[in-house]
């Protein structure tokens, strides 16, 4: 079969495989619609918090970010898993106890100010839309790709498919959906992976075929640093970045991972406190098997894409080269027309440009593995944009129909709530789509946005609202406005006012407009101690509440206050 | 009624124990070996890895794996020793 068959059938199949699980686990409560009915085994949370989590941008740009950047590119390893050990130490099993629906009713509740709750949810509404606009640029993307469709009908499929599970199913649907896109992002992601690491190296696991040797017995990455020297690059194994600045990305990322109110809500849908804290564990587990992966599939690209193109006839390219040259992903100029490709680190004599998707969009042809490979690929793309765009849409959609409306009109009914929470879901998916078809010209930047926001607003509040019992409402609330209102600007002014002067020069401590969530978190937990401290202490329910999220046993009963 | 709270206190401080242990860890492989060591580490070799390039792109991942389910196991233990378990 051709290319475009086994890609249509591979897709084909995936996402009829999702609509019969969206008609299998249809939610009929708000209860199971906002958090599956609580009743998500540890194991199946894990699996489907690891979909959620891993994005088309972790998918497909993850590593070939890193092989360009060599090792600067770690933080984005370190940063997005290592947020996972704060969630799990510090987060998720008290959020569980606690026992409500999002991250707004926590913040309101412990705060005991619906100002605080509407603070929340503006900040969990600019993150989660931030952030799905991509997902749904990323199933265009696929679509126009490997499906030779225009890109805006790419946006209305996914559209269609994201809508009819998730406002049908609710946290119900999406969970069980985000575990069968699970399983078919990471064999879609291993299978090539494999095949390139035993082609180069001859060991079958890549996490330790990128620490192999390739065939003239020099260890692949000591080849890669001597090859991109010799073109005028850094060396792979040592980076650009100031430590200060790795340092404070690193830290951005993941105070920023654990803060993200589409991750923060899936362990609320587990049964027990106990639960919470294995799921995490699970989770990190299989994002940590891309995780791991990714650096390999990383060196394995640019090494092959060099050794492929670099002095080779322009006339006598891989088919490869040439497939992706009609996507336009990499760009051919015979600068000093000698009729050969010089790949250098001088822009001004460089001939080839490569987009970094291609290191694992082209990854099966550039292994010249077959066809179902390919295929398989575009539906693990489709698969790790589908479920983190479901999981955001439903943290739009609760956080209006639950955070906004029941606050506000605390006696509709159960049934007017689902209601609610299905138009917005609807809203929230149109809107979206929208945005992939008119990307904002800033996406790209607003990435940071989403991160520094996080960090900057949630993950201080909540922890401060767990570990102390001294934190009160105006602490909080003047946090979070305090830590967002300089991050934003941090970020808005080299990002978007004067671009011209974003370069380490201008940075505040050499930390650039990526890291300064960091610091924004830190003046949200100075601002909020120093503010709780001089007002008075949270009302005596309040502590009490705090005492009993601190124990996993249930409310109240073993313990006398 | 009295003993309860003391109790109560002596838990949440092994758990604060058990936490300032466990990230502490998560700090050394990540931002001591990964990033502020990584050149020290980067004249030790593992096979065909620099040490430090290692932690910073494969073991601190490992390592945080690892420190979830000490967590749980560390945890499970503490909620039984104190009965605040949930069964």
């Amino acid at each position: 079969m051709d290319l475009l068959t086994w890609t249509y059938l591979l897709v084909g199949v995936t996402f009829t495989l999702y609509i019969g699980i969206a008609i299998w686990s249809r939610a009929g409560s708000t209860q199971e619609f906002y958090v599956a009915g609580g009743g998500v085994s540890p194991l199946a949370n894990g699996l489907a918090t690891a979909a959620d989590w891993m994005s088309a941008a972790s998918f497909m740009s993850m590593a070939g970010i890193i092989s360009f950047s060599g090792y600067d590119g770690s933080v984005y390893l370190m940063g997005w898993t290592g947020g996972y050990v704060l969630l799990a130490l510090l987060l998720a099993p008290y959020l569980r106890k606690f026992g409500k629906f999002t991250v707004p009713d926590f913040v309101g509740d412990r705060f005991y100010s619906n100002k605080a709750r509407v603070v929340a949810v503006i900040c969990a509404l600019f993150i989660s839309f931030t952030y799905v606009a991509g997902q749904m640029r990323g199933v265009g993307i696929v679509f126009s790709r490997y499906l030779e469709l225009p890109i805006e009908w790419g946006v209305v499929i996914g559209m269609a498919i994201v809508f009819f599970y998730a406002v049908l199913g609710g946290m119900k649907g999406i969970t069980y959906t985000q575990v069968a896109q699970y399983c078919v992002l990471i064999f879609a992601y291993l299978v090539p992976a494999i095949f390139i690491s035993m082609q180069l190296t001859g060991n079958p696991i890549p996490q330790l075929g990128l620490g192999g040797e390739v065939a003239d017995g020099v260890p692949l990455l000591d080849k890669l640093d001597g090859i991109l020297v010799d073109l005028g690059f850094e060396e792979y194994t040592s980076g650009k970045k100031s430590i200060p600045d790795l340092f404070m990305i690193t830290l951005a990322l993941m105070v920023g991972t654990a803060g993200l109110p589409h991750v923060i809500v899936r362990f609320f849908t587990v049964p027990k406190v106990r639960d919470a804290r294995l799921s995490a564990g699970y989770a990190l587990a299989f994002i940590a098997i891309l995780y791991t992966a990714a650096p390999a599939v990383a060196a394995f690209g640019i090494y092959n894409t060099i050794q492929s193109t670099s002095e080779k006839s322009i006339n006598d390219l891989p088919s490869w080269v040439t497939n992706w040259q009609q996507t336009n992903l990499i760009g051919i100029e015979d600068k000093n027309g000698d009729g050969k490709i010089q790949y250098l680190a001088d822009p001004t004599t460089n001939e080839l440009r490569i987009d970094k998707d291609i290191m694992v969009l082209a990854s099966p042809e550039i292994a010249a593995l077959p066809n179902w490979v390919v295929g398989l690929v575009a539906a693990g793309a489709m698969a790790a944009a589908l479920s983190t765009a479901a999981g955001l849409l439903l943290v739009i959609s609760t956080s209006i129909s639950r955070d906004l409306f029941k606050t506000f009109q605390p006696e509709i009914s159960d049934k007017k709530e689902l209601r609610i929470a299905r138009i917005a879901a609807a809203g929230a998916v149109l809107l979206a789509g929208y945005f992939g078809i008119n990307p904002p010209g800033f996406v790209a930047e607003v990435v940071a946005f989403a991160f520094g926001l996080a960090a900057s607003s949630f993950f201080p509040v909540i922890l401060l609202g767990i570990f102390s019992t001294r934190i009160n409402k105006e602490g909080a609330i003047a946090g979070m406005i305090a830590g967002l209102v300089f991050t934003i600007s941090y970020i808005s002014y080299f990002k978007f006012i004067s671009p011209e002067l974003n370069t380490a020069a201008h940075w505040w401590w050499g930390i650039s407009p990526e890291g300064i969530g960091s610091l924004g978190m830190a003046l949200n937990f100075v601002v909020c101690y120093g503010v709780s401290y001089l007002t008075p202490a949270p009302p005596k329910e309040v502590q009490q509440l705090i005492q009993e999220i601190r124990i996993p046993k249930g409310a109240g009963k073993a313990i006398d206050h | 009624m009295s003993t309860s709270p003391t109790k109560m206190e002596r838990y949440w401080k092994k758990n604060l124990q058990t936490l300032a242990i466990l990230l502490s860890f998560w700090f050394l492989v990540s931002f001591g070996f990964g990033i502020i060591w990584v050149e020290e580490l980067n004249t030790i070799r593992l096979g065909g890895f620099k040490l430090g390039f290692w932690f910073a792109q494969q073991g601190s991942i490992y390592t945080f794996v690892l420190l979830i389910f000490i967590y749980v196991y560390r945890m499970n233990a503490l909620d039984r020793e104190f009965n605040v378990n949930e069964d």
